[in-house]
């Protein structure tokens, strides 16, 4: 690696009259003739000047500096980062698939479209539910036209009251942030130590202006929801509909499904259940999937399949509207599809088994250490409140960084915020054996470490491409782009 | 082993089962209620071998028809350098998460970073977010933004020539989220102005959404509307084909507060919808109200250059109820992908895929209405590299003469009206072929 010359930033390694590129002869004199030019840029935007190989070095180095599930173990919690499978992206960039524009007559666009429909079918299957739509975007994409979905049914029923979405305290701070952008007040309902929903202090809050209960099931702590048959007809019975977040459905994968559980409306995401790569952020789906009597309101447009057997896009006007510019992520979607496909019906039932078993093994196997603020068997994930020993000063921040020190990406740290040092562990079914028992003794590592050189531990990390950023001097006096950087 | 991808033997499973004091795998789901387990396996097929999925997407592949391109209305067919497609399928790009862990994502937040400065560049504009999703839920981001940056004003102009699956997006999230957004009319295929100052000086609007270039392709001119936009307290937000910007007047230059749009023109396959790119950029003064991911830069404690997740307590999952947002992602591979897009064409090559696009759409333009059997919808207009036809037949049996000879012809709009676009990628030979279509029809 040659950090110092290729990892400086594109702009820098920029040198006028050199060019990466050559366009195509199109037979046509390139020209702007036809637009007036005060239409045009005055000023040029300062793009950097670089060759092909600059450009290539520059962007493999900073490859280098990053880690990703190929890279090691990331048992990031609630992120499902399990292994994304080689022959999805084959799948995903054929062209067959990848050069199809998305207004091309549907007649041409046959295989796309059953590929879409068969997909719905199959998470319909996952779910329990009745249809689903793979239109949106992300997770929280998802959420938000879930909520939509049951604005409109209340809608629908003229029942305008229903303005309010109950979340749990224990919830993803996404849930809260849809609920606020789809126009319903947000009320919090405590959970009991566990993290699970307590039905007395449900109960009162359920009245008729209530339009949606939302629950992650698992929820974060990595604890089912036990009530849950009681907690749906509850919600049932006040006229408002249940709403599950998929962001831990991992576990249930081949053992339960939402749909059965009472659940209304759900959403999925793609890029962790289905194996889809996060991408360094993005791009994901979010698929919402919606029980008998919903299905009209999913959003426009809608993939169909006529009574020929073709497949055709439709919209109507009972749906809640439009969420997004086209059919949705569809490379992402044809990774899902491979996956399921690979993985078969009895692939499928080891998912969340096997994702639960890796779990409560990493858990049973370090709880001596770190504080386990909930005893019991976990689903797939489970939340340590820090480590054991609160002498030492050590705090979960510190552990983070010092698993990275070890070739391990960190936990999730300080959520859920129901402890003060959680530390959330999701292993996923992909992790093998000797993987696992390797974390765990690097976890016992740090733990002693913590007593022996508490400061070497504060310290960490030692050996990552950089040592820890000063974020608070970033958020104080924030510099976003080159070149406020190059004005200092 | 059970499968492929799960590395359990029988033994391991055994040995983890003792360390957790169970002695079956039914015995980690006792919590769930007998009545909820399933109990079976999914009607689904069974697992497959990779040449059975291969084959099966094969024959999906098989049954689409991938044809020449000359549709747009947002997307286009522009020409994608090899170097990407390598540089994204390194798995330490595509496997990792967003990142929150700066010591060992640096790759990711410094190709953000090069993404937000290009994106600056290319508008016109202060500050650029991490990105978005797409140009339709990033424009009805703005919207909603314009509402949370303007005091007690909670209406939203929007031009009816912004496109249109654009203004259903933004209406949807405006019934939601309780936005009033009213059309500025369309008059003659562009923006009716004297119904925008006529809705502008009521002074109860916090924002006003246009189009670069618009809907039917037209480069509408904006000169005096942010002045008058602003003399009014409201703000000014411009939707934008990325790649256009190459060339044509930015955002910045316009005197626009925000400019949002998609960016899958910046070389993006076309993928049937996506994942595309949503782009959002600002004037500094609106930096604390933007929506998404930001990365700055900053120093390490050795004093080295590195970039980190910045300003989050603009974000939504710390915000929570108080959000204005909801978005906690951005399309981070997508951001790579036209990183080094502009990284290769730079400042030249954007500005020449706009003048072979532009070249090439008005040759297109002028052989089709030589034909004798199309007229431009909008004559008097200036466009870029997409326009309008209106024919003397039917488009559906032009656009079905087009695919038995290999070619998307357009876009329809009506029964006789076509939108029509052209990219570097269109040969003058293929525009022929399309005129030789027309001229038969």
């Amino acid at each position: 690696m040659n950090r110092e010359l290729y990892g400086k930033l594109i702009f820098e390694l920029s040198h006028k009259g050199r060019k990466g590129y050559k366009l195509p002869n199109t037979g046509v004199k390139a020209s702007m003739e036809g637009v007036p030019a005060e239409l045009l840029r005055s000023t040029s935007p300062a793009l950097p000047e670089v060759d092909e190989l600059t450009v290539v070095r520059h962007y493999t180095n900073m490859s280098n500096n990053n880690f990703g599930v190929d890279t090691g173990f990331y048992p990031l919690g609630s992120c499902t980062m399990k292994y994304n499978p080689k022959i999805n992206e084959e799948i995903a960039t054929d062209p067959r698939l990848a050069s199809l524009h998305p207004d091309q007559p549907t007649y041409t666009t046959q295989g796309a479209l059953e590929l879409y429909h068969t997909l719905e079918l199959y998470l319909s299957e996952i779910g329990g539910m009745a249809e689903f739509t793979l239109n949106p975007y992300a997770g929280a994409h998802g959420e938000l036209t879930g909520l939509m979905v049951i604005r409109a049914y209340h809608e629908q029923n003229g029942d305008s009251k229903r303005t309010k979405v109950i979340v749990p305290d224990s919830a993803h701070g996404t849930n809260p942030a849809s609920a606020a952008v789809a126009g319903l007040t947000i009320v919090e309902v405590k959970s009991r130590p566990d993290g699970t929903v307590d039905v007395d202090d449900l109960r009162p809050l359920l009245d008729d202006t209530v339009a949606a209960v939302m629950m992650t099931n698992p929820n974060t702590l990595g604890i089912f929801e036990r009530n849950i048959p009681e907690i749906a007809s509850l919600v049932h019975d006040a006229g408002a509909l249940l709403y599950y977040d998929g962001a831990n459905l991992n576990p249930m994968v081949g053992v339960a499904r939402p749909g059965d559980m009472g659940f209304d409306v759900m959403h999925i995401n793609l890029h962790k259940t289905f194996s889809t790569p996060h991408g360094g952020g993005g791009p994901g789906a979010g698929p919402v999937g919606v029980r008998k009597g919903l299905e009209h309101l999913l959003p426009n447009p809608r993939v169909v399949m006529n009574e020929d057997g073709t497949y055709g896009i439709e919209y109507s006007d009972e749906s809640l509207g439009q969420i997004s510019g086209t059919l949705g992520n569809f490379a992402v979607c044809a990774r899902a599809l491979s996956y399921i496909l690979s993985l078969g019906r009895n692939g499928l039932k080891w998912v969340g088994p096997l994702a639960t078993l890796n779990a409560n093994y990493i858990k049973e196997s370090l709880k001596d250490k770190y504080l386990l603020p909930i005893d019991g068997v976990c689903k797939h994930e489970f939340v340590f409140d820090g480590l054991k020993d609160k002498s030492t000063g050590v705090t979960t921040l510190n552990v983070a960084k010092r698993l990275l020190d070890f070739g391990f990406h960190a936990p999730t740290i300080y959520f859920p915020l129901l402890f003060h040092e959680s530390l959330m562990i999701e292993p996923t079914e992909t992790e093998s054996l000797e993987t696992i028992d390797e974390f765990i003794s690097v976890m016992s590592r740090i733990a002693d470490e913590s007593i022996a050189d508490p400061d070497m531990v504060k310290d960490a990390p030692h050996n990552t491409p950089i040592s820890h950023p000063d974020d608070t001097e970033a958020a104080l006096h924030p510099v976003v782009s080159y070149f406020e950087l190059s004005a200092q | 082993m059970l499968h492929r991808y799960f590395p359990h033997t029988e033994e391991d499973i055994s040995v983890m089962l003792q360390k957790c004091g169970l002695s079956d795998m039914k015995d980690l789901y006792s919590d769930v209620p007998e009545q909820l387990l399933l109990g079976c396996d999914y009607d689904l097929p069974d697992e497959w071998s990779e040449k059975e999925v291969r084959d099966f997407f094969k024959r999906l592949g098989d049954k689409n028809r991938n044809l020449t391109c000359f549709a747009g209305n947002g997307y286009y067919d522009h020409y994608s350098p090899a170097v990407i497609s390598a540089i994204l399928s390194r798995s330490e790009f595509l496997t990792a998460y967003t990142p929150y862990q700066p010591e060992i994502s640096q790759g990711t937040l410094q190709y953000i970073f090069e993404y937000q400065s290009m994106m600056t560049q290319l508008t016109g504009l202060d500050v650029s977010n991490a990105s978005m999703y797409d140009g339709a839920t990033a424009t009805a981001e703005a919207m909603m933004m314009t509402i949370a940056s303007v005091r007690k004003r909670n209406k939203v102009l929007v031009s009816a020539t912004i496109a249109p699956q654009v203004l259903n997006v933004m209406k949807t999230y405006a019934h939601y989220h309780g936005v009033e957004l009213e059309l500025i009319k369309e008059k003659d295929g562009v923006t009716d102005k004297s119904d925008f100052e006529e809705k502008i000086c009521k002074g109860d609007v916090a924002g006003v959404v246009v189009a670069i270039p618009n809907r039917y392709g037209i480069l509408e001119d904006y000169a005096g509307w942010a002045d008058m936009i602003h003399r009014n307290k409201a703000l000014l937000v411009m939707n934008c084909v990325a790649s256009a910007l190459g060339a044509v007047k930015s955002p910045g230059e316009w005197g626009a507060d925000i400019a949002v749009g998609d960016a899958q023109s910046l070389g993006m396959p076309l993928n049937y919808g996506g994942p595309y790119l949503g782009f959002m950029c600002a004037t500094k003064a609106l930096m604390r109200k933007i929506p998404g991911r930001i990365v700055g830069a900053t120093k390490d404690k050795d004093g080295k250059r590195s970039f980190v997740l910045t300003l989050q307590a603009r974000e939504q999952h710390i915000r929570r109820e108080k959000a204005t947002s909801n978005i906690c992602s951005n399309q981070g591979l997508m951001a790579l992908y036209v990183t080094i897009y502009m990284s290769l064409l730079g400042t030249d090559g954007l500005k020449e895929v706009n003048e072979l696009s532009c070249a090439g759409a008005h040759y297109l333009a002028e052989a089709l209405v030589n034909t004798g059997k199309v007229a431009l919808k909008y004559s008097d207009k200036p466009y870029l590299n997409e326009f309008v036809v209106v024919t003397s037949f039917s488009v559906d049996e032009l656009i079905s003469k087009g695919v038995e000879a290999g070619i998307l012809c357009g876009v329809k709009l009506s029964e006789n009206e076509m939108l029509i676009a052209v990219t570097e990628m269109r040969t003058r030979e293929e525009m022929d072929q399309l005129v030789g279509l027309v001229s038969k029809m």
